[in-house]
């Protein structure tokens, strides 16, 4: 394991009603890298998201944040040690504005000081949420509700940011443009974690991938590599 | 440009807030005393029913027992006043302080314990139940014979708090006000927003650190402290507190009626709802007693909930300003276009 890990997480078990959901899952996130976690549906891939950010308690196993353990911790302190996360379907606040789902990202400690600057920020990279920040979130379309839910992930001034498919439910030319957003980011210094169905655009994006299945880890590896293996090939690039 | 649209229909909102209570002083100065004393009641249940308004409509908790409230706050200000002749202003403080902790003890028992939702709201009933017949077995506070203020005086005493019936409508009438204009302060603060966060979606807030348990338990010790201030006026108006009349469920009705009617979560809803619906509840009540029908007034309450619920689901409020904006927008797109062809 690489001393520089940010994010490290050790033997990584989740249980949901006695059935594992993670069986013992182990991957590390260098600061500054974009890697992905890829695999199908069911194969623990939102619960790897949610375990981490504290939302599901795991049974075993460790999650260490700059080297300190985290995996026992509340949600609002994992938030307070800059992880945040873009969950699957948005979870948008449909009844509050724009600028208030915003706002609420941007209610932690470690944010609130430089809230405005970075509320300006956010409407810079996506000026469509500035020209509707007095509008009910629910009102906007998906691809709004999707750079809503990265904004607000932004105004939390993270270090490492989750995206749990962030292309579902999107036009392939949106899915582009958001890739580009999350690369974007990632560009400018915040580390990411992306899980993807969507194997073939998200190794392209990142440096290093880990393939699950079953709530483990079945494989792991530089992107280029696992766009070689013949098993990634047949499983998911249905080649 | 944005900016000052918004300033623009701040200052339209709070200007209407205060129209309306500026026409409720004045009836206030030329009504007949009936009026005054059914306005009055119409008044603290507008406070009250804000109070609820701010736990359900904002923080997403369903209360049906919120006369457990009302009556800690009556009997506070009855006690240390009847018995020991300290003012109700103490006893309204002291009230609501009693309330919002027992509020807070009970929302941090069922939220620990996982116990939401109408079950939690099955469970303020229980509660409201509970001390209802605890308080009509305590021989301190005068058991199911209740407490007496003595006779009004007719003199106004601000120090206190006594009066003639105009006196206590105008105390209900800035209670009122203070309730509609917290409610909006409040809805637009931070608490506003993280409150309608975790109605909304409970795991989404606390995935962005929101401490959603926290901030429940917070919520509904407001409501309960502001339910009990209202309930220490109520009892000073009605000028006789038994168990039955102030901690039974018919006050929890009337305290979740203006709200439910008018419209919840909104600031003006509860007012518009308590004028809609105790006059009728009264109304009825002296009809069915004339005719002998009993129970004609909670008739009443029944159809008025039927025909909202029917007819406006939402409310009356949000209807009205559905109908405003109807009327409003086309002429104003319509004054637009005509600058645009002079530009």
């Amino acid at each position: 394991m690489p001393d520089d890990a940010l994010l490290t997480i050790d033997d990584l078990c989740v249980a949901y009603d006695g059935s594992n959901a993670l069986n013992g899952v182990s991957l590390h996130i260098g600061r500054g890298e974009l890697i992905c976690v890829v695999g199908a549906n069911g194969a623990g891939k939102t619960s790897l998201i949610r375990s981490i950010a504290g939302i599901v308690p795991s049974s075993r196993g460790s999650v260490r944040m700059n080297g300190i353990e985290i995996s026992r911790r509340p949600p609002w302190d994992i938030c307070e040690l800059g992880i945040a996360q873009v969950a699957e379907g948005r979870q948008i606040f449909g009844a509050l504005s724009v600028e208030d789902n915003l706002l609420i990202g941007g209610s932690l400690k470690r944010a609130k000081q430089e809230r405005a600057g970075t509320l300006d920020f956010v409407y810079q990279l996506f000026g469509r949420l500035r020209e509707r920040r007095h509008q009910l979130a629910g009102t906007l379309s998906g691809g709004e509700q999707q750079m809503l839910a990265i904004g607000r992930a932004i105004m939390s001034k993270p270090e490492v940011v989750m995206f749990d498919e962030p292309s579902i439910g999107l036009s392939p030319a949106l899915t582009d443009v958001m890739f580009g957003v999350v690369k974007s980011l990632n560009d400018q210094g915040i580390t990411v974690l992306l899980v993807e169905q969507n194997v073939a655009k998200s190794l392209a994006l990142s440096s290093r991938g880990y393939v699950l299945e079953n709530g483990s880890v079945v494989l792991h590896g530089s992107s280029g590599e696992l766009l070689e293996n013949p098993d990634v090939q047949r499983a998911y690039l249905g080649m | 440009m944005q900016r000052t649209s918004d300033q623009a229909s701040d200052a339209k909102r709070w200007g209407a807030g205060v129209a309306v209570f500026a026409v409720l002083a004045v009836v206030g100065g030329v009504s007949s005393a009936y009026v005054i004393s059914l306005l009055t009641i119409v008044l603290l249940f507008t406070f009250m029913g804000q109070s609820w308004n701010l736990m359900l409509g904002i923080g997403g908790q369903l209360s049906i027992g919120h006369a457990l409230f009302v009556g800690i706050g009556a009997y506070a200000v009855a006690i240390l006043n009847i018995k020991y002749g300290i003012t109700p202003w103490i006893g309204l403080l002291l009230g609501a302080a009693i309330a919002g902790v027992v509020g807070a003890v009970l929302a941090w028992l069922s939220f620990r314990f996982e116990v939401r939702g109408i079950y939690f709201a099955l469970l303020t009933i229980a509660a409201a139940e509970f001390a209802r017949i605890m308080f009509g077995g305590w021989d301190y506070v005068g058991g199911m014979q209740g407490l007496f203020y003595p006779a009004p005086s007719g003199t106004m005493d601000l120090a206190m708090l006594r009066g003639d019936s105009q006196f206590y409508y105008f105390v209900a009438l800035v209670l009122a006000a203070v309730g509609v204009a917290g409610t909006e302060l409040i809805s637009r603060s931070y608490w506003g927003y993280v409150w309608r966060a975790m109605r909304d979606d409970d795991e989404a807030a606390r995935a962005l650190g929101v401490r959603t348990f926290r901030h429940k338990v917070l919520v509904v010790s407001i409501s309960a402290a502001g339910a009990a201030i209202g309930g220490g006026v109520l009892g000073l108006v009605q000028g006789s507190i038994f168990p039955d009349s102030i901690m039974g469920m018919g006050i929890s009705v009337d305290v979740l009626i203006g709200p439910v009617v008018g419209g919840l979560g909104t600031a003006f809803g509860p007012l518009i709802g308590s004028m809609a619906a105790i006059p009728l509840h009264h109304a009825m009540g002296s009809l069915g007693d004339s005719l002998g029908i009993p129970g004609l007034n909670s008739v009443a309450y029944g159809a008025v909930l039927i025909l909202v619920v029917w007819f406006l689901p939402d409310g009356i409020w949000p209807a009205v300003v559905r109908l405003y904006e109807a009327v409003q927008l086309p002429a104003r797109s319509r004054i637009s276009q005509l600058r645009k062809v002079e530009e």
